[in-house]
């Protein structure tokens, strides 16, 4: 798939955003007043920047606000009344910590959880895809939810559980890499498949439809080398996981090196969530005999 | 269908699912190719909205290809040109000014005035895909030039020439399978060809009902791709491999006897004395009449004496010379150990025992599933006949066979074989599209007497019937600046294009002084060597002076050849102007059916451009041409659509058909009707008139089919004839060549002639391949049609572009996997004259000893109003640049043209390179010429067609 | 309403022949250019003269090879749009509901008045049956002509889609497969049609029908007559003439 910028910051910065309010909602730290005020300010800034970022992929932003109507059916729908459900909720939440010093604890948690609801939700719209097999996998929300969790442990201060997340989120997505690896090829779709032509002998595209670029193609069938994607992956590793828990472990707690945790996990993320999509292969990439 | 939607009930939008589909349809005739199918232009606010088939239109029957439809995209181009033009840069670079109308015509007649006083052969006009060559050649004959032709030369002469001396017309579309009732089809060598909906519906017809079609091409693509069985053949060896199925029939006896003695020649007696001046041709009586052995009475008698059952195995002396029929000599030559197949297997790449399988189907479907129509029919001698009886096996060929130089004889090959199966003008076989079948008598022949400030002596082209009839001065040099109708290639019925500008380039035979050319994209994909063709057209004398010193050219769009050019005449579109298919000219008549189309303007121009037809009439009227002025010396046309209605070529019959005489009732004969173009109109574009049953089959011997045609004016008299299995006019020039005879061929000729005019079919190896180290060059190297795009027009065109942009080069998986070749490479192409680079594509689906491409996508920089680095101009290429219209130095020194001998078709398929790897380097193939100025303006970035029409 | 109708009263589709798609494109332009002037917005094209064109169509043929060790290679055109699945995952991911299919024909539609050009539909779409236009940014499909198929304007017979109609090979068939009698039923039961990947689970309507088997002159597939059935023997060129005079005198 196109690794196209605007869904990746759309879904890195929503999930680190949820996953902070999460934490704060659920009063990991119980902060207050101007303290809570920039935590909260933090979260939607990075969720409601995700969301926004994400109206830049549309053809036609002024028509998002029917994005709303289909909740029946449409994963993409749910996410975006979660995210905004969720974003009041914890609205209600914040204000009671940060100006009357209350602690509405039901709200909190409500909006912790519509939070990671929308992590969900988010998680879904990928998983769901049975064209991308390397998506439609369980892993999916699973990986989104450890992003969330530990990205918004980090970003909330929350040490240990943000190590503890850490190595499970980069086993997890070790395991994700490797077992995506294969997933089309268990998938079970060739272009033999594709065609229905598998009984005449091994298919292959002798002559494209159009001699020039298309849509899909742009799209959907978006090619990484090999060796090129295994540097990306350890890069990502490196920058999302070992350098903060290293930073974390191993050296001593102040504002600036939590920073520079905090940034090299986001560093780390941008890359893995760039490999989420540019390594990720559609099924319509068989009829052009690409993947 | 935009604005606010209403609901239905379960929620779902309601939809207008009847909107008005347009204000009005106009219908007309396409020129997207020259198929010429009937479409119905749907019209909105004045503007073309739609284009669809027309359901009655005897070619389509409503469908459309690809072009057709994109006809919108055509009318709309960027790339068309706006006003006359007058050259002010140098040749080749593109600069132009625009100028009127009155200056262009100033110029044209400044230049062909005084000429045609003095020498009018220094005027050369050749026109190209012309779809009005009646009009066009009678233009050049009034105005007295002989150098006068359309492309045919270049394109399918071998197919036309040879189809119509044996058989009286050609497949082309002069004819056409029985598709409702034949069961075996074989197609060989055709990847689009002119009847391109018409082969695509037949094809279709075939497999509903389950009929069986064997590919025969090196390429599996296309029709092949559909064919139930693929012959790979080898290129240029397909005469070898029809000659051995012919060898397998004649010795399993499946030939039809019947059919042979009674519509063929195959009876005729053949001198056999070796040393008469007659060796070799027909014995005849007094009347010049053919002799056959009557079986009854063992006497010689005219062949087409009522009653007689002719003899074919018998023979007949005359004063000690032995007289054979036809048939013994045909089935002495084919039953030699030569055509075995075994013996061309290899050769051919076809196995043996697929080439006898397939000549036994061939017999079985023949002969064991022959078919009867209970329809009782007269033949010409008088007798009847209960029923007709056919043989449901048909063929179709085109240049796949033809553009080789052993073509001609490739082509009668496939002819004999036909014939030998009886299959010609039966049912379930091959059936002729009037206004063929057609004997060479009914054609002219050539002529060439040139009288200044006169007319030429009669029609330019037609068919020679020996010696007497070539082009040739009194020293035996050639009239013609193509060296048409010479000894070099004598049947040259079309002329040859490709040699005009070489020829005119090197003063040989003489020099020329205007070229005037319509529509033929000359110095780019219509020429063999492009490179090379652009020097000629831009190379000076010492004097400074243009070598060709000057060129008029009709085009519509800023093609190729239009940087080359000193006087532009910019053309209409084709939804722009009249026109007339004609039955003078390449006919659209269906077997069972005669009929014709004109063209009108659906649209009104937009800008400063007109019809070149009705500007060759304003110009002839200018120059004073005889048949274009009045007494008076005023204009006789109006323009082009006032010709259509009232030119007659011959009392009663002129350019249409239809809707003649005053009443408007005249079929194929009657005076001038002023309404026939507005009865053609209401009637949808054209004009049908069916066949009556009986004379639906065995046409050229079928006295109610005769009596028909000379009713309806596509002759005067009937015209029954034989097929020729032997043909007696190439045995003429043989004795030429023997030393018989006055009109002799030169020294150096003789023995192509002899080896070349057989007069029964014969195979030589390509002439290329001989001439070079084939271990040296190894491949053979071939163009396709994309159904999809025509020649060069198409690349202009926004939507079929995005189809065809670019045209890799298609390697067989046997060498690309011995050069270690992978998608996206690329790889050096060359051949004995040049060197090109090119991007490379696997095709398994190959004859392995062969590469091909796509023809005409690779485009000069700056052209058809494309960005310079469209990939048209980077990736594209042509494989015209490897091709030389000149044959390697024999040792002697002399070089002969890249054609057939017989015909002088151009011999683009016996092309043979070798390949190797290349670097991708700038990614950009080779040659690439210098872009050319555009003398349009740059072209919109993006399109939103059909924005216009929502309200 | 993106959730899917529970059954539709008709299934709308095409019936595609393989056997008979010579791969013209005919159907592909002839698509173009009725949809560019008729439902929703132009199909437009970018960088229409330029070095990278690139525009929006809702038919289009690729061309295949296949081949096996023992059988010379096959070539198969084959036409693609939208197969109008019966469970068409493009339908419900769509968070606009701008996606729908119609409970009365199952025709798969895109309202582009709710469109918002996400492009999650084309996603979801197995067949790149959907391609977003560049220039609308609204998503673009196969309308199977809905504003011709019912269109009181256009002669009964014409009532097909466009690319039906225009196919010179007559290898696109229009009907309803509901129908056991339709057609397209019929056809495609007897010619086995099927499925394009069918393990998607989106149950196309379109149903494709297979290449025939091809004779087959390197192995030894099923072929018309045997060689032997050439039948008597004239003799060659020594026993021609006595044959031929037999033959003659049966005539
Ligand atoms: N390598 C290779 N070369 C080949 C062939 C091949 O098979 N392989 N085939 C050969 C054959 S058979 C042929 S016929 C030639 C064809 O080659 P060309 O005769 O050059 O054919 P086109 O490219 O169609 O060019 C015709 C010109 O007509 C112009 N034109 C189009 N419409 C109109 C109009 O309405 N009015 C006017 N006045 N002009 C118009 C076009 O703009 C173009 O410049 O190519 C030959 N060249
Ligand atoms: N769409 C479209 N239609 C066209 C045209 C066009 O440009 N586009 N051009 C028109 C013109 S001018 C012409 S002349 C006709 C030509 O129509 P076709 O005769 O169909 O011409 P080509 O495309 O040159 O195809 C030649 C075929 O012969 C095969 N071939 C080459 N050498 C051999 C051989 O030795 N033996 C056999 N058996 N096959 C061989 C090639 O693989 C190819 O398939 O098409 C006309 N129709
Ligand atoms: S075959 Fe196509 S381009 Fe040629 S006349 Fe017919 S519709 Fe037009
Ligand atoms: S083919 Fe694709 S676009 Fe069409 S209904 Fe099926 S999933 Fe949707
Ligand atoms: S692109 Fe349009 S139709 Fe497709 S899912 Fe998005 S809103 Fe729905
Ligand atoms: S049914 Fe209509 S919209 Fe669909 S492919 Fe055919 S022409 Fe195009
Ligand atoms: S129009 Fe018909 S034959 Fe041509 S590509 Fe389309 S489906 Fe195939
Ligand atoms: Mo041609």
């Amino acid at each position: 798939m196109h690794p196209a910028p605007s869904v990746i910051i759309f879904t890195a910065l929503s999930g680190l955003g949820f996953g902070l309010m999460a934490w704060l909602g659920f009063g990991l730290p119980a902060v207050s007043g101007w303290s809570a005020f920039t935590f909260f300010f933090v979260a939607y800034a990075l969720a409601v920047g995700g969301l926004v970022a994400s109206t830049f992929h549309l053809g036609n932003p002024k028509r998002a606000i029917k994005a709303f109507s289909q909740w029946r059916s449409s994963w993409l729908s749910r996410e975006g009344v979660l995210a905004i459900v969720s974003l009041l909720v914890i609205a209600v939440y914040a204000i009671g910590v940060i100006f009357l010093n209350q602690r509405w604890q039901i709200a909190g948690w409500a909006g912790a959880l519509l939070s990671l609801g929308t992590v969900f939700t988010t998680s879904m719209i990928y998983a769901q895809m049975k064209t991308v097999p390397r998506w439609n996998t369980p892993l999916t929300p699973v990986l989104f939810f450890l992003y969330a969790l530990a990205g918004g442990a980090l970003l909330a201060g929350q040490t240990g559980a943000a190590i503890m997340l850490l190595i499970v989120l980069c086993s997890v997505q070790v395991l994700a890499w490797v077992l995506g690896e294969n997933s089309f090829a268990r998938a079970g779709h060739t272009i033999e498949t594709a065609t229905g032509l598998g009984n005449l002998g091994r298919v292959r595209l002798l002559e494209s439809p159009h001699s020039g670029p298309n849509y899909l193609l742009k799209e959907m069938v978006y090619i990484v080398g090999r060796k090129h994607a295994h540097k990306l992956r350890v890069i990502a590793i490196f920058l999302m996981g070992l350098v903060p828990v290293a930073i974390l472990t191993l050296l001593p707690t102040n504002h600036y090196m939590a920073a520079i945790a905090v940034l090299s996990h986001m560093a780390g993320l941008f890359v893995s969530r760039w490999l989420f999509f540019a390594q990720a292969e559609h099924v319509v990439g068989l009829y052009y005999d690409k993947r | 269908m935009r604005g606010k939607i209403s609901m239905t009930a379960k929620g779902q939008p309601n939809l207008d699912v009847s909107p008005a589909v347009s204000d009005e349809i106009r219908k007309t005739t396409c020129y997207m190719c020259a198929c010429r199918c009937g479409i119905n232009v749907h019209m909105q606010d004045g503007r073309v909205k739609y284009i669809e088939g027309n359901k009655d239109h005897p070619v389509n029957r409503g469908v459309l290809c690809a072009k057709g439809s994109a006809g919108i995209m055509q009318h709309y181009s960027p790339a068309r040109l706006r006003a006359p033009m007058k050259r002010v840069g140098e040749r080749g670079s593109g600069e132009f000014e625009e100028i009127s109308w009155e200056e262009a015509f100033d110029i044209a007649t400044g230049w062909l005035g005084p000429l045609r006083e003095k020498s009018p052969e220094k005027m050369a006009f050749f026109t190209g895909r012309d779809q009005s060559q009646s009009m066009t050649g009678w233009w050049a004959q009034a105005y007295g030039t002989p150098n006068y032709a359309a492309h045919g030369g270049f394109c399918s002469v071998n197919m036309a020439t040879a189809g119509i001396y044996t058989m009286g017309g050609a497949f082309w579309e002069f004819g056409s399978p029985d598709w409702e009732r034949t069961k075996l089809f074989m197609i060989f060598g055709v990847a689009e060809d002119h009847d391109s909906n018409p082969i695509k519906m037949g094809l279709g017809r075939l497999k509903e009902r389950g009929a069986k079609i064997i590919g025969v091409n090196p390429v599996r693509s296309g029709y092949n791709a559909l064919a139930d069985e693929w012959v790979g053949i080898t290129p240029g060896t397909d005469g070898l491999f029809i000659l051995a199925l012919i060898h397998e029939l004649l010795k399993a006896g499946k030939v039809d006897l019947n059919y042979l003695m009674r519509y063929t020649n195959a009876p005729f007696l053949v001198n056999g004395d070796k040393s008469s001046p007659e060796h070799g041709l027909f014995l005849r009586d007094k009347n010049d009449k053919p002799l056959v052995l009557d079986r009854k009475t063992g006497k010689p008698v005219a062949f087409d004496k009522p009653g007689i059952k002719a003899d074919m195995a018998g023979t007949h002396k005359v004063k000690g010379i032995t007289h054979r029929p036809v048939f013994q000599l045909l089935a002495e030559k084919y039953l030699t150990d030569e055509h075995t197949p075994e013996a061309v297997a290899a050769r051919c790449g076809i196995e043996a025992k697929t080439i006898k399988r397939i000549a036994a189907e061939l017999a079985h479907v023949a002969f064991e599933e022959e078919i009867v129509i209970e329809r009782p029919w007269t033949d010409w001698k008088g007798e009847r006949h209960e029923k007709m009886v056919g043989r449901p096996v048909s063929f179709h060929a085109m240049r796949g066979i033809s553009a080789h130089s052993n073509g001609f004889q490739t082509c009668r090959a496939l002819h004999v074989l036909q014939i030998l199966l009886g299959s010609v003008e039966v049912p379930g076989g091959f059936r002729f599209k009037p206004t063929y079948p057609k004997p060479v008598e009914a054609h002219p022949r050539p002529h060439c007497k040139v009288t200044p400030g006169a007319p030429l002596d009669g029609p330019h082209l037609g068919y020679v019937r020996g010696p007497e009839d070539l082009c040739l001065s009194d020293s035996g040099e050639a009239v013609r600046i193509d060296k048409a109708f010479t000894w070099e290639n004598p049947m040259s019925a079309h002329g040859l294009m490709h040699m005009v500008i070489s020829n005119a380039h090197a003063g040989d035979p003489y020099k020329i002084d205007t070229l005037f050319m319509y529509m033929a994209n000359m110095s780019w994909n219509s020429s063999m060597n492009s490179s090379k063709v652009m020097e000629m057209l831009t190379d000076k004398d010492e004097s400074g002076e243009y070598l060709i010193p000057r060129i008029i050219y009709s085009d519509a769009y800023s093609s190729e050849m239009v940087a080359f050019a000193d006087l532009i005449l910019p053309d209409t579109t084709y939804l722009e102007r009249h026109d007339c298919i004609s039955l003078l000219d390449r006919p659209i008549c269906e077997a069972d059916a005669l009929a014709d189309a004109i063209r009108w303007p659906v649209v009104e121009p937009d800008r400063d451009v007109r019809c070149f037809q009705s500007v060759l009439i304003e110009l002839g009227a200018r120059l004073g041409l005889p048949g274009m002025v009045n007494e008076d010396g005023s204009a006789k046309y109006k323009d082009y659509a006032d010709y259509i209605q009232n030119h007659e070529r011959r009392p009663g019959v002129g350019p249409l058909a239809g809707f003649r005489g005053k009443d408007g009732k005249g079929k194929g004969r009657g005076e001038p009707n002023p309404k026939q173009i507005e009865a053609y109109i209401k009637n949808g574009g054209f004009w049908i008139e069916h066949i009556p049953e009986e004379a639906a089959f065995f046409k050229p011997w079928n006295k109610a089919y005769q009596d028909w045609a000379v009713e309806r004016g596509l002759y005067d008299s009937p015209q029954p004839y034989v097929f020729q299995l032997y043909l007696e006019p190439l045995r003429k020039f043989q004795l030429a060549a023997e030393g018989h005879g006055k009109i002799r061929p030169p020294e150096h000729l003789r023995q192509q002639i002899k080896d070349s005019m057989d007069p029964l079919p014969v195979w030589w190896a390509p002439f290329e391949e001989n001439a070079i180290d084939t271990e040296e060059y190894p491949l053979h190297a071939l163009t396709q049609r994309p159904a999809a795009m025509y020649h060069s027009w198409g690349s202009q065109n926004a939507w079929l572009r995005q189809i065809h942009g670019t045209n890799p080069l298609y390697v067989s998986g046997e060498i690309f996997a011995e050069h270690g070749f992978k998608e996206g490479d690329w790889a050096w192409l060359t051949s004995r004259h040049g060197k090109i680079k090119v991007p490379v594509a696997k095709m398994d689906a190959l004859n392995a000893k062969t590469v091909w491409t796509w023809n005409a996508i690779g485009k000069r920089s700056g052209a058809w109003a494309l960005d310079e680095k469209a990939p048209e101009a980077t990736k594209g290429f042509l494989l015209n640049h490897l091709i030389s219209e000149l044959l390697p130095p024999r040792e002697n020194g002399m070089r002969w043209s890249n054609s057939d001998p017989v015909t002088g078709q151009a011999a683009w398929f016996d092309l043979r390179v070798k390949i190797e790897k290349a670097g991708a380097g700038d990614g950009v193939s080779q040659p690439h010429m210098e872009p050319q100025k555009s003398p349009v303006p740059p072209a919109p970035q993006n399109l939103t067609y059909g924005e216009e029409f929502k309200k | 309403m993106t959730s899917l109708p529970q059954s539709t009263q008709k299934k709308l589709g095409l019936a595609i022949d393989l056997d008979t798609c010579v791969g013209c494109h005919a159907c592909v332009i002839s698509c173009k250019e009725w949809n560019t002037s008729n439902y929703g917005s132009p199909l437009s094209d970018m960088d229409a003269y330029g070095a990278e064109p690139s525009g929006t169509f809702l038919n289009r043929i690729h061309t295949y090879e296949a081949k096996t060790l023992e059988r010379a290679a096959q070539v198969v055109h084959f036409p693609k749009s939208c197969l109008h699945c019966e469970d068409a995952p493009c339908v419900t991911v769509c968070p606009t509901g701008a996606s729908y299919k119609r409970s009365e024909d199952g025709i798969v539609l895109v309202n582009e008045d709710d469109c918002m050009g996400c492009g999650l539909c084309a996603w979801a779409c197995p067949y790149g049956a959907r391609e977003m236009d560049v220039a609308e940014g609204v998503m673009k499909k196969c309308t199977l002509c809905v504003d011709r198929i019912y269109n009181e304007n256009i002669p009964e017979e014409d009532r097909v889609p466009s690319c039906v109609r225009t196919c010179p090979a007559g290898a696109r068939h229009f009907g309803d497969f509901a129908d056991p009698d339709s057609n397209v039923s019929i056809l495609s039961a007897e010619r086995g049609g099927f499925a394009l990947m069918a393990e998607q689970g989106t149950n196309p309507v379109n149903r494709y029908l297979p290449p025939r088997p091809k004779a087959d002159i390197s192995g030894s597939g099923q072929i018309g007559v045997p060689a032997t059935a050439l039948g008597e023997e004239t003799g060659g060129a020594k026993g021609f003439l006595s044959w031929l005079d037999k033959a003659l005198e049966k005539i």
